[in-house]
């Protein structure tokens, strides 16, 4: 498709009961509330305009945007104007454009006129004005006194901001403000002196509050807020709509191209997970794609000690095969698996699984869930009956009360957690439970009426003792109980909470969270009305993950906050697919859908539709793969897009099984770190090379669009056929959609999905079937999936990493906005503007015993291992306390986490690692000894020289 | 932890977290559990720990692993 840019209706959309009005003679008609800009624009007339815009409330700064209504005295502005009944509305009068001629005039005489060499030329609403208005001349001259000399600011690494052309509209501001959230600009001075300012007068964009969302440089209609991109490469000439590949909120973009090349991923204002809005990732992060990094050759070698040397696919993947076949031979069908990658397409997820279950004859298939929401799976199946959250994001602005345990929404969810924010900034309440005082526990215009600062580990003591106050102070909602759970289990469960010893003051010696605080927020969850509960990693990371996401959806029982808006239990996934690898059966208990693989009616099904007969019992997770290749039985792994060596814990024990493999496949953009052990290398393609869908948190499934040819000639789920082909399956696919068919066919919840129902509807939310064709936004409306909710008791164990003389201080990890996981991509890009290494937070009084001051090396030791990085002292972090992130492969903190796991789905306790803390002056044995093997192993033979 | 060591330190750490749902339904929890997410060697391994005589699994776990080690034998795992 060419290019047009996406329509501006002026204000945003009204949601009243319809109201019918005339306009230049048209009959329109639009909900109550709108306003006559609105409205005229959905009849496609658009009035000039230059300081509204559909993304911001409207401000009636510039006056452009005159009409004149019948029986109203003067020229009202069309964007501050509500419709009535009746209403007869001209838009094009010549006392109108008289008018704005002279507005326009001002404006004009004080903007440079270099519109032939500006980045914007073609795409400024300033020029665009000028025209519709039919500005010819301008009276006033530039001898005045104007801001054409004022210098740019070019700090952020995507954007420039040129006050020399600003209008000073304020559309920045109000976009910084209300959609993003942040407040970080501010129109400083008045009248002819007043100018948009990021910050306090001495910052400039890049050390400002601004967190790169883009929302200013949306906003703005002219070139003062501008895209490098747009700069360097010229304005778009088509654009295609996408899904961005970072994170679980799934934002949908327009990825806006000139020929082959992408300009700019602009959010797309029709996407229902980010309604227009975008966080710096997903907006401006996606120079990787073409990195010089990317390997586009498949590459094999005998030994991981040897160069690698560059192949044909033919040859890559026929090697493959027959190692895969020949360790089989010798060791055994179960000696062989794959792991999926929660970063690939459903449809490429799909065939991951398929391959290991029908082509390898076994089901040792993971997926990286296990290192993240692989206890949400087990804990909302055990208690809804379903694997998945239960509403959609739209679902927090009827929320009353926000509770979020263990998740960092500004920095890990950004989009949504704007939504999150206009919601509070409404007047929701919010109570947070998180041992770091994350953003949210106090930014601009939002404070948290609690903050539960618990020790790590200690989760499960926490909500059950909040179940002991809405239990024992008569707060449950019997009602809703009696209905939709059953009640037997309830009493169970009530009488085990109420225990005196599960009481807020008995448990908090261990919680550290003072017992009044801990009944406000129970009281205020239980009772301030539609109660919703978002929560991430920090849950789910712990060897109680699955308990704790039990007692998570107990709380929301017990107090009926569950089957409507506004309500419900909602993990807030990590990857951009986690949801959607969970669903397609990455597990190795479960074929998609979540069925179980001992389930003979099921198999058969997948038998019948595949052609081959399929193991009944369950394969190896993760880390029984690494346990069963240290032992010797576990010996070829196909790995696509999913970098185990640095994202799971205890790195040595991780190398050491992946050195004990005769074959290891990475399939991935890059020589990761995991490829340091491989013997052969199949290069990935990007989300920007292929087609497929993602399904994001709230089960919503979304296409994602080839923009560009795959550098490497191949989209991955090509690859994968390529070498299922290659191991004498007979696969045939000719295109994505293709697999969804076979996906929807045996998976009753994906029923009803299509390519060509996604394209036509945007997204579908998951159960999609004859129930509800149209999908589910909200799950166990009338009921629990299962039948009746089930009640779990929870009973608080505690972790056995302990601290004790030699480790006394608990390590905990997380990420933040600006860098992603393994940081495989955000590393290669600008984003390390923000964030170049990781640091450890360390708490004033802990930094001062051990003499540390902010910026020193130091030394972090566990049981596990040691690494070194430097210390950020602040009293984010409790006393007793630290925190560092693993985005950085050089810090290595998984050297540093334990191997403790959750007790029902081995996900690794990142959240809790007993260490101590010292003085350094430089790497450990370790870091230097794995970057000479790194540099080592990444050595490659050219085509030439090798073959 | 060797894998053995690890085999038992999970089957003890699902017992101590499936316990509190009462003794009597605890053994068939812990059998239910580790039929559904046990893959065939880590169960035989188990096993052949508990027949080698071992004395480091907690009571409940071990009751629970011969619970399925009887279902097992006679084809009736509880999985599915
Ligand atoms: S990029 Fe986002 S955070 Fe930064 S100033 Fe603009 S709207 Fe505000
Ligand atoms: S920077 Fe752009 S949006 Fe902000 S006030 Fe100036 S012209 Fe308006
Ligand atoms: S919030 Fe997530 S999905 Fe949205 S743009 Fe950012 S990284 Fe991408
Ligand atoms: S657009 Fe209405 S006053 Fe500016």
């Amino acid at each position: 498709m060419g290019y047009e840019p996406q329509a501006d209706f002026g204000t945003p959309e009204a949601k009243g009961a319809p109201v019918t009005l005339t306009i230049d003679g048209q009959s329109v008609t639009v909900p109550a509330g709108s306003t006559v800009m609105r409205a005229a624009a959905e009849a496609n007339t658009f009035i000039p305009k230059l300081c509204a815009t559909d993304s911001v409330k409207q401000f009636g700064s510039c006056r452009l945007c005159l009409v004149e209504i019948d029986g109203r005295r003067g020229t009202p502005a069309s964007c501050t104007t509500p419709v009535e009944a009746d209403m007869v509305v001209h838009t094009q009068t010549p006392r109108l454009q008289k008018l704005r001629k002279g507005v326009m005039e001002l404006y004009i005489s004080d903007h440079p006129l270099d519109c032939l060499t500006c980045a914007a030329n073609g795409d400024c609403e300033l020029q665009d004005q000028a025209g519709a208005v039919g500005l010819r001349e301008v009276r006033y001259g530039y001898e005045g006194a104007n801001h054409l000399d004022v210098s740019k600011d070019v700090s952020n690494p995507y954007f420039d901001f040129d006050p020399a052309k600003c209008i000073v509209c304020s559309r920045c501001v109000r976009a910084c403000d209300e959609v993003q959230g942040t407040f970080a600009l501010t129109i400083e001075g008045s009248g002819f002196g007043s100018k948009v300012s990021a910050g306090t007068g001495l910052d400039d964009f890049l050390s400002s509050e601004c967190v790169s969302c883009g929302a200013c440089v949306q906003a703005c209609p002219t070139s003062t807020l501008q895209e490098k991109k747009v700069a360097e490469i010229g304005t778009p000439d088509r654009s295609v709509v996408t899904t961005c590949a970072y994170c679980g909120v799934g934002c949908t973009f327009r990825a806006e191209m000139r020929g082959e090349q992408l300009v700019r991923m602009v959010p797309w204002k029709d996407g229902k997970a980010n309604r227009g809005h975008s966080c710096v990732k997903g907006r401006f992060a996606w120079g990787y794609a073409q990195h010089q990094d990317r390997i586009t050759s498949p590459m094999i070698r005998e030994r991981i000690d040897q160069p690698w040397r560059e192949v044909s696919w033919e040859k890559a993947l026929s090697h493959a095969a027959s190692e895969i076949k020949r360790i089989q031979a010798k060791y055994g069908t179960r000696s062989t698996g794959g792991i999926t990658s929660s970063r690939c397409t459903n449809e490429e997820t799909f065939l991951v699984q398929k391959l290991v279950r029908a082509g390898f004859g076994n089901n040792n298939v993971d997926t990286c869930a296990r290192v993240c929401h692989s206890p949400t799976g087990y804990g909302l199946k055990t208690t809804f009956g379903t694997s998945a959250g239960t509403q959609d994001f739209d679902s927090v602005m009827d929320a009353d009360v926000i509770l979020i345990i263990g998740a960092n929404p500004t920095d890990a969810h950004p989009v949504f957690a704007s939504r999150m924010k206009r919601r509070l900034r409404e007047g929701a309440k919010l109570i947070i439970v998180d041992p770091r005082g994350i953003d949210l526990v106090r930014s601009p215009h939002i404070e948290a009426a609690h903050h539960l600062p618990l020790r790590p580990g200690t989760n499960v003591a926490v909500l059950t003792a909040m179940a002991h106050v809405i239990v024992t102070e008569g707060l449950a909602d019997e009602a809703f109980i009696r209905e939709r759970c059953d009640w037997d289990e309830y009493q169970d469960w009530a009488a085990f909470v109420s225990d005196p010893k599960r009481s807020p003051e008995a448990v908090e010696p261990l919680t550290k969270v003072p017992a009044e605080v801990l009944r406000e927020a129970a009281r205020l969850y239980a009772t301030g009305g539609n109660g919703a509960i978002y929560y991430g990693l920090g849950v789910t990371e712990h060897s109680q993950g699955s308990s704790t996401v039990m007692a998570i959806a107990n709380l929301a029982m017990a107090t009926g906050n569950i089957g409507r808006p506004g309500v419900g239990v909602n993990p807030l996934r990590g990857q951009n697919n986690v949801q959607g690898a969970c669903d397609m059966g990455s597990f190795p208990h479960e074929l998609p859908g979540y069925r179980h693989i001992s389930d003979t009616e099921t198999r058969a099904l997948f038998e019948g539709d595949w052609g081959v007969s399929l193991d009944s019992e369950p394969g190896m997770r993760i880390p029984n793969m690494l346990d069963a290749a240290v032992d010797g039985a576990f010996k070829a792994i196909y790995i696509q897009g999913e970098d185990i060596l640095q994202s799971d814990p205890n790195t040595h024990h991780v190398a050491a099984g992946l050195a004990a493999m005769e074959c290891v496949i990475v399939h991935d953009l890059f020589l990761n770190e995991t490829a340091n052990y491989a013997h052969i290398f199949l290069p990935g393609s990007t989300f920007l090379e292929k087609n497929g869908t993602f399904t994001n948190a709230e089960r919503r499934i979304q296409l994602v669009r080839k923009v560009m040819t795959p550098m490497n000639g191949m989209e991955d789920w090509e690859v994968t056929q390529r070498l299922a082909q290659a191991l004498g399956l007979d696969w045939n696919y000719t295109h994505p959609s293709q697999i969804m068919d076979e996906i929807a066919r045996l998976t009753p919840s994906f029923a009803g999905v299509t390519f060509d129902r996604l394209d036509a509807e945007g997204s579908l939310q998951w159960p999609v079937n004859d129930k509800a064709p149209m999908g589910s936004p909200v799950m166990h409306i009338d009921g629990f999936v299962r039948g009746k909710g089930k009640f779990v008791v929870t009973d608080y164990v505690p972790t056995d990493e302990k601290t004790g003389p030699r480790y006394p201080l608990l390590l905990t990890t997380g990420r933040i906005l600006s860098q992603y996981n393994v940081g495989a991509q955000t590393r290669r890009t600008e984003n390390t503007a923000w964030h170049p290494e990781d640091r450890l937070e360390i708490h004033p009084v802990d930094a001062e015993d051990r003499g540390l001051r902010d910026g020193d090396w130091v030394r972090l030791a566990s049981r596990s291992g040691e690494t070194t990085l430097r210390a950020l002292v602040t009293d984010r972090v409790a006393p007793g306390v630290v925190y560092t992130t693993f985005h950085h492969p050089a810090t290595q903190a998984n050297v540093v986490t334990s191997e403790y796991s959750d007790w029902a789905t081995n996900c690794p306790e990142y959240k809790v690692t007993a260490v101590q803390v010292s003085a350094s002056n430089g790497p450990t044995d370790w870091q230097e000894d794995y970057e000479a093997l790194s540099e080592r192993s990444r050595r490659i033979a050219h085509q030439e020289a090798a073959e | 932890m060797n894998s053995e060591e690890k085999l038992v330190y999970m089957a003890n750490q699902i017992a101590r977290n499936i316990a509190p749902s009462g003794a009597g339904e605890a053994a068939e929890a812990v059998a239910d559990h580790i039929a559904h997410f046990w893959d065939p060697r880590m169960k035989q391994m188990i096993f052949a720990h508990i027949n080698a005589g071992s004395t480091d699994l907690s009571p409940s776990a071990l009751a629970g692993l011969k619970l399925l080690r009887t279902q097992d034998a006679s084809g009736q795992s509880s999985a599915g």
